[in-house]
């Protein structure tokens, strides 16, 4: 699970690298302000604790499933602040701190999760941060599409009315180990490398696909894969922030530029279950689990910024900011309404659809039945 | 001015209108480019509208419904050819689990205006694969509208009505129809899209079927006719969703009713035909509804394929079991 060729600004005690490799990466960190080294470690800390709530909440009944996102807030902190405001974010289903970042409320999330919606957020509204995708991998083809058309709007004059086109804008979809054996995300190289298309692939390998280990997947790193079609691809440390945010902002930089897709694999671990409703004690070591542990993304960069001379007071805001945010998430989850039967028939086309009239107009007849039975006892 | 023209010029000649008329407009597929697909039905395209608005793609069907999607996210209204019905299958995921679901899972706040074209069905005596009738798999998914034009006419003026339309269409083209030649009105206004329509009124029993099963359908009604049986001709033009009005119409005159199909009859449009009129016109009927279809089997080997498809003949043996009531 180590890795020689992983990019890493960060070492595991908190150190920064300097050398040559470092070298091209670091004047990006060192353009960065006080305040944004401040919001990598704020978000990750603040996310955590949302996660273990919703946690909470899903064994305390509120929550039909939830998706722990513990032990992978560096590769997702990170690049998801290397996306400028006009690039699009195509998730998978965890990066819930990508959402937050691009403004999206993660009570979103929690209806998604309650069963309330599909998840039904308005990208124009959240920072161009799309819908989650459950079957694996089909949002990669998704991504690219929407990546072909940023530069056909360039090759035919903005046809498609999109805002900015000469801004440029570059897209970022993220998946996963497992999603890499997906037949959808090879074509999804396929079609980015021949169309050259301003997109980054960004692949968490966190190791495990629910049970099955990624050696399963693949006999080669992941990162080779983007290579074998012309990705120009890069295995980063994805337990470190400053490694992610700054392979990002390169590989970002250089689709908008016009040079083609890129791909990151960045080797991180999933600390958690894969979902509420799995068991990892079931498929993996502990041994294995105190190595990650050792690693752990936030106090790794927590060390660093204390060594930068970060005092207590941030840290104690930021832990105040989590509870905060958790308290919250409680009180409105336990507020959350049913939606109604209507809901069912809203949407499932753009245009009027008899049958969708006629189902409709059946189910209200017949709920007003049964309440009409039910005055009439 | 009325033209005579073959299925495949109609839609060619349609997919050209909708591209003039709309620079969001794209075809993406295999072949379609340079070779002007398989059937040529985007000939000349890629050489009128430029490489950019007409896609010559990798080999990969999941990927052309898949990218399309993301560019109709972008704001364009891309049309995907699949080179036969039977390659359908690697895109079926992102149809039916993508495509026609991203309106509803959005909420309708993104739209998805995909057309995905789709050469179908049997009698050119190909290998396997290349002569089946995928629709029911679609007509059964929400989200998805599914079309199949019978006629040049409707070939040229429901294409450009599915470009229009503001959510996905499976647009089914009888590629056994593809050079037959009909006439075509590019002036007259078009028909309501997805409106089921009679071609050949009559009194006795109702022949109800869609795309190149019409053309069957009228030839038994011809023959029927000589027999003394007057037979009403419904082109149905419409799968998803099906238009009854003018079915259930014929059947309460009739009171008799064949459905047709090359798709195999278990589980199919014509069995949803069948439930629909024993539910709404069930005091109409003078005999049970009756299906003529495909056999339940795998398309056979091209040299059985006149003994797999119904014709006039097996269409006329269910009118005489429907009368016989």
């Amino acid at each position: 699970m180590s890795s020689d060729v992983a990019l890493q600004l960060l070492t595991p005690d908190g150190t920064l690298v300097r050398n040559d490799r470092t070298s091209e990466y670091l004047p990006l960190i060192e353009a960065l302000d006080e305040k944004r080294l401040g919001d990598f470690y704020r978000q990750m800390a603040v996310i955590r604790r949302f996660d273990v709530e919703a946690g909470n909440l899903q064994r305390q009944g509120q929550l039909a499933l939830w998706i722990p996102s513990i032990g992978q807030e560096a590769s997702q902190v990170g690049s998801g602040y290397a996306a400028q405001p006009q690039d699009h974010i195509f998730p998978a289903y965890r990066e819930h701190v990508v959402g937050r970042i691009r403004g999206l409320d993660p009570m979103r999330i929690i209806e998604m999760l309650r069963g309330l919606s599909h998840g039904g957020w308005v990208p124009s509204e959240t920072g161009n941060f799309h819908l989650y995708t459950l079957v694996i991998g089909s949002q990669s083809l998704h991504a690219t599409g929407y990546a072909m058309g940023i530069a056909l709007d360039k090759l035919n004059g903005n046809a498609s009315g999109a805002a900015d086109p000469k801004q440029g804008a570059a897209v970022l979809v993220y998946f996963g180990d497992g999603a890499s054996s997906q037949g959808d995300v090879s074509e999804a190289f396929t079609f980015a490398a021949s169309y050259q298309t301003p997109q980054v692939f960004f692949l968490q390998n966190n190791q495990w696909a629910i049970s099955v280990p990624v050696e399963r997947q693949s006999r080669t790193p992941l990162y080779l894969r983007g290579e074998g079609f012309g990705i120009p691809s890069i295995q980063i440390d994805g337990n470190d922030v400053l490694a992610s945010y700054a392979a990002t902002s390169a590989a970002l930089a250089a689709a908008r530029g016009g040079q083609g897709p890129r791909l990151i694999e960045a080797l991180t671990y999933r600390m958690g279950a894969h979902t509420s409703s799995d068991d990892p004690t079931k498929y993996r070591e502990n041994e294995q689990v105190a190595y990650w542990a050792a690693r752990d993304p936030i106090a790794r960069y927590e060390t660093y910024l204390r060594a930068q001379g970060v005092g207590d007071d941030f840290f104690a805001e930021v832990a105040t900011e989590a509870e905060d945010l958790a308290a919250d998430v409680r009180t409105r989850t336990l507020a959350l309404q049913d939606p109604p039967s209507t809901k069912i028939f809203a949407h499932v086309y753009s245009e009027p659809h008899p049958l969708m009239d006629a189902e409709a107009a059946w189910l209200a007849a017949y709920e007003e039945s049964l309440d009409e039975s039910v005055a009439a006892e | 001015m009325i033209e005579q023209l073959t299925m495949a010029k109609a839609i060619n000649l349609g997919l050209q209108k909708a591209l003039a008329d709309d620079p969001r407009v794209l075809m993406m597929g295999e072949d379609i480019g340079t070779l002007g697909g398989v059937f040529r039905v985007t000939e000349g395209l890629k050489a009128e509208f430029g490489e950019d608005r007409v896609l010559d793609t990798p080999l990969a069907e999941s990927a052309i419904v898949g990218t399309a999607i993301g560019l109709a996210m972008r704001g364009y209204r891309p049309v995907c050819e699949i080179q036969f019905d039977g390659f359908i299958y690697p895109g079926f995921d992102q149809i039916t689990s993508q495509l026609a679901k991203l309106t509803y899972r959005h909420e309708g706040a993104l739209q998805f205006p995909v057309v995905i074209r789709v050469p179908y069905g049997g009698h050119i005596g190909a290998v396997e694969h290349h002569q089946e009738s995928p629709e029911a798999y679609f007509a059964h998914t929400p989200g998805l509208r599914v079309v199949s034009p019978a006629t040049p006419q409707d070939g040229y003026w429901m294409i450009q009505q599915a470009i229009a339309s503001n959510d996905p269409v499976m647009f089914f083209e009888p590629k056994s129809r593809y050079w037959q030649k009909g006439e075509v009105d590019r002036e007259v206004a078009p028909g309501e899209f997805q409106a089921s329509r009679v071609v050949r009124a009559g009194t006795d029993v109702t022949l109800v079927g869609h795309g190149a099963m019409v053309s069957a359908l009228l030839q038994a009604a011809d023959i029927a006719a000589d027999e003394g049986t007057s037979a009403e001709v419904i082109d149905l033009r419409s799968l998803s969703p099906i238009d009854y009005g003018p079915i259930l119409a014929s059947v309460q005159k009739t009171g008799r009713i064949v459905v047709a199909q090359e798709a195999p009859g278990a589980v199919s449009v014509g069995s949803e035909i069948a439930a629909t009129v024993a539910e709404r016109a069930f005091y109409s009927l003078e005999a049970p509804v009756l299906r003529v279809s495909g056999f339940d089997t795998p398309f056979p080997p091209a040299k059985l394929e006149g003994v797999y498809l119904p014709d006039a003949d097996r269409i006329l043996e269910a009118v005489d079991r429907a009368l016989a009531y």
